[in-house]
């Protein structure tokens, strides 16, 4: 092929950056690290703290209470096998993780989509860049997370916050601007300040929306655990992975059984946590 | 009635959707709307509008489907800001007001019913009722105190745990209504608010609007698509045509006197017995006063080639009917007015709709006689008379007259006074 335009250094480029990034802000990725290392760290201990059959228990208690009876059926027997599997410090490691890099969505997401959702300019520069992060492969911003982070828990967390975030915002923005016009109108024809309609009107009805977008996100954080425990990441993803390297078959689906049973939990208690309230109200 | 201030004063108000500055220049230049769409590719909402509004009044602004009445309505309270022109809310331009200044007009002055009813599907009826006070930082106790009144006011007493899903559309709408009340704001913005709902319920809505008006005298701007609709309840209507307001009047203006072709065809297929009153029906009635002997009475009754006549009091009081074979026998046995006179006649209202008399018409012996709240006679209604008012003959259709003159003198747009319709309404 005729080179009539030189080759452009993209790849240069992201290397400068990724090193200017790693000297300059130095700090601000190390206050970071040790930021998520203590949370994530914090919460396997506390979980840790409880025994494994309380746990359960309490668990079996909150799916039935959220959802139904046999969500609760299943949290129990899902659990009890995990824990008889021996997989139980893992998945309480997994667990930690998914919740940390779901916190960090929600925390960073809905702002984000709230904000996109009333600034159509916003909205224009957020979207690409969600496109960006969840179809740009995990490998290629794990590489650089592991300069920013080291090696261990936290680039794991980073790179499931990358993956997992986008569908929160995506959806908190679907939610607020799918509320009716004619509901909008309304509350501007009796005066409602931008913030009392988003508080009072706009986010009560995107809620089951934006439920939906949270439950996609833990999913999603979930399929990024195998991913993430590469980089070093502890929990079930790593016994997967160690399988695989070893060519434990057995081992292998144990492992991935586990986090089957963490995902149907996860996903049927969040589903109905939007559900469940008010009854004769929205939707 | 006369005397009313000036509560909404529109001028010259113009929306175009789109390249704005262009299409008002074309606009100026009086080019059409769809002339505009070609050359600029903007949409002319409403263009050039102008109209006043009176306390206590309800203004009906009438047109199909994207006649901008919607538009026009919206630039009222400014939910849509016009391209040019000015909107006067007692006497204060709000396209000229900032932010907060149009919160605090929204708040306190002006409130809005929407055609969808527009109610907060996850609040209670109280809480969506409550909405508008809620925003205005009113205490608790007090904004509750507010809406169940309003809740009263339109009948739902009861419901007000409710959720909307859980009530009917006439309900909903009832609470979009109370929405409005319970702010006590002077003005009333009411967008095809009974459109979404069936005829009878509709109806019925339209009672009960009119019955609420009677007693809080709110200002109200009315849009509607249903020509019925606006002539049951506009004190006046506005017609609006592809932006433009073709032509403002009186329901009868509008409907005797069609300022164009486009009018005329609009209220063409009208049902004239749901529009004419018995006040725009009836003849001068002849009389005889209770004082006068039978000879009198009779006497009248034969110049005048009738069979029977009202006798009246000295305030034109109606006291009874005689017949002339009755004034007859009278002279023979030597009685007064008074031995033969028939007390128990039909009588009605000036503001009886011609289908609701048609019964009394055609049933009674003697002409039905016409009396206002105080009894006195104002006139009586001739079968001939109530025939061809409805076939549209402008000859037996009273007050029509005066409005025809003053169309014709250039006044038309303007309000003609027909002093007994004005305050019948209001007497209901």
């Amino acid at each position: 092929m005729e080179q009539w335009l030189p080759k452009l250094p993209i790849a240069l480029w992201v290397d400068d950056f990724v090193n200017w990034l790693t000297t300059n802000l130095e700090v601000a990725f190390d206050g970071v690290t040790i930021i998520l290392e203590s949370v994530v760290e914090g919460m396997v201990a506390g979980f840790g703290f409880i025994p494994s059959y309380i746990f359960i228990i309490l668990l079996t208690l909150i799916a039935w209470k959220v959802s139904n009876k046999g969500i609760g059926l299943f949290t129990l027997i899902g659990l009890f096998l995990v824990d008889n599997l021996g997989y139980w410090e893992p998945m309480l490691e997994t667990l930690a993780l998914v919740l940390t890099a779901v916190f960090i969505s929600i925390l960073l997401g809905i702002p984000m989509g709230i904000w996109a959702s009333q600034k159509q300019m916003v909205k224009n520069v957020v979207v690409p860049v969600l496109d960006f992060m969840q179809t740009m492969p995990a490998f290629v911003y794990l590489i650089p997370a592991i300069f920013f982070f080291n090696i261990g828990v936290v680039p794991g967390v980073v790179a499931s916050v990358i993956f997992a975030m986008p569908p929160t915002i995506r959806l908190t923005i679907l939610g607020i601007q799918q509320v009716p016009a004619d509901i909008i109108e309304a509350t501007e024809a009796f005066g409602s300040t931008t913030s009392q309609r988003l508080l009072k009107v706009q986010l009560p009805l995107a809620m089951p929306t934006i439920m939906a977008g949270i439950n996609q996100s833990i999913m999603l954080a979930l399929s990024m655990v195998v991913i993430a425990s590469m980089v070093g990441a502890p929990g079930l993803g790593a016994d997967v992975y160690r399988a695989v390297t070893q060519i434990q078959i057995g081992r292998g689906f144990e492992a991935g059984l586990s986090i089957v049973v963490i995902a149907i939990i996860l996903d049927r208690i969040t589903q109905n946590i939007g559900k469940s309230k008010k009854q004769g109200g929205t939707f | 009635m006369t005397s009313n201030p000036i509560k909404i004063k529109v001028q010259n108000v113009t929306k175009v959707f789109g390249k704005s500055k262009k299409a008002i220049q074309l606009l100026n230049e009086g080019e059409t709307k769809n002339a505009i769409l070609k050359k600029t590719g903007a949409t002319v909402g409403v263009s050039k509008a102008s109209f006043e509004v009176k306390a206590g009044e309800i203004f009906v602004i009438m047109g199909l489907s994207g006649s901008g009445k919607s538009t026009l309505v919206r630039m009222i309270n400014r939910l849509i800001d016009p391209s040019i022109g000015e909107v006067f809310i007692d006497g204060e331009d709000i396209v000229k007001m900032n932010k907060e200044q149009l919160r605090e007009v929204r708040r306190k002055k002006i409130s809005m019913v929407f055609q969808k009813f527009a109610l907060l599907p996850h609040r209670t009826i109280l809480e969506n009722v409550e909405y508008g006070l809620e925003v205005q930082g009113i205490q608790k106790e007090t904004r509750s105190q507010q809406a169940m009144d309003a809740l009263k006011l339109v009948g739902l007493e009861g419901y007000e745990h409710q959720y909307p899903k859980q009530l009917s559309g006439g309900m909903q709408q009832r609470v979009g209504l109370a929405r409005a009340l319970a702010n006590d704001s002077d003005i009333l913005l009411m967008d095809e608010a009974f459109s979404a709902l069936d005829p009878l319920i509709r109806k019925d809505m339209q009672d009960e609007l009119l019955d609420l008006q009677s007693s809080m005298k709110k200002t109200i701007v009315f849009i509607t698509h249903d020509l019925d609709e606006a002539l049951r309840i506009g004190d006046r209507i506005a017609l609006m045509k592809d932006g433009v307001i073709v032509q403002i009047g009186t329901p009868e203006e509008i409907l005797m006197n069609p300022s164009n072709d486009y009018v005329e065809r609009f209220v063409e297929d009208v049902d004239l017995s749901k529009v004419l009153t018995a006040g725009h029906v009836m003849k001068r009635a002849e009389t005889v006063s209770i004082e006068k002997g039978p000879r009198v009475a009779l006497q009248i009754m034969k110049d005048l080639g009738i069979s029977s006549i009202y006798v009246v009091d000295k305030k034109k009081t109606l006291l009874g009917a005689i017949t002339a074979a009755e004034a007859n026998q009278a002279i023979e046995n030597r009685q007064g007015l008074t031995d033969i006179l028939k007390e128990e006649v039909t009588t009605v209202s000036p503001d009886t709709l011609l289908t609701d008399l048609f019964d009394k018409v055609s049933t009674a012996s003697i002409p039905v006689a016409v009396v206002d709240e105080t009894n006195r006679l104002k006139g009586i209604l001739v079968r001939g008379a109530v025939i061809g008012a409805l076939a549209g003959n402008n000859q037996d259709i009273n007050q029509i007259h005066t409005a025809k003159s003053e169309a014709a003198a250039g006044q038309l747009g303007k309000e003609v006074k027909i002093t007994w319709n004005n305050g019948s309404r209001n007497s209901q």
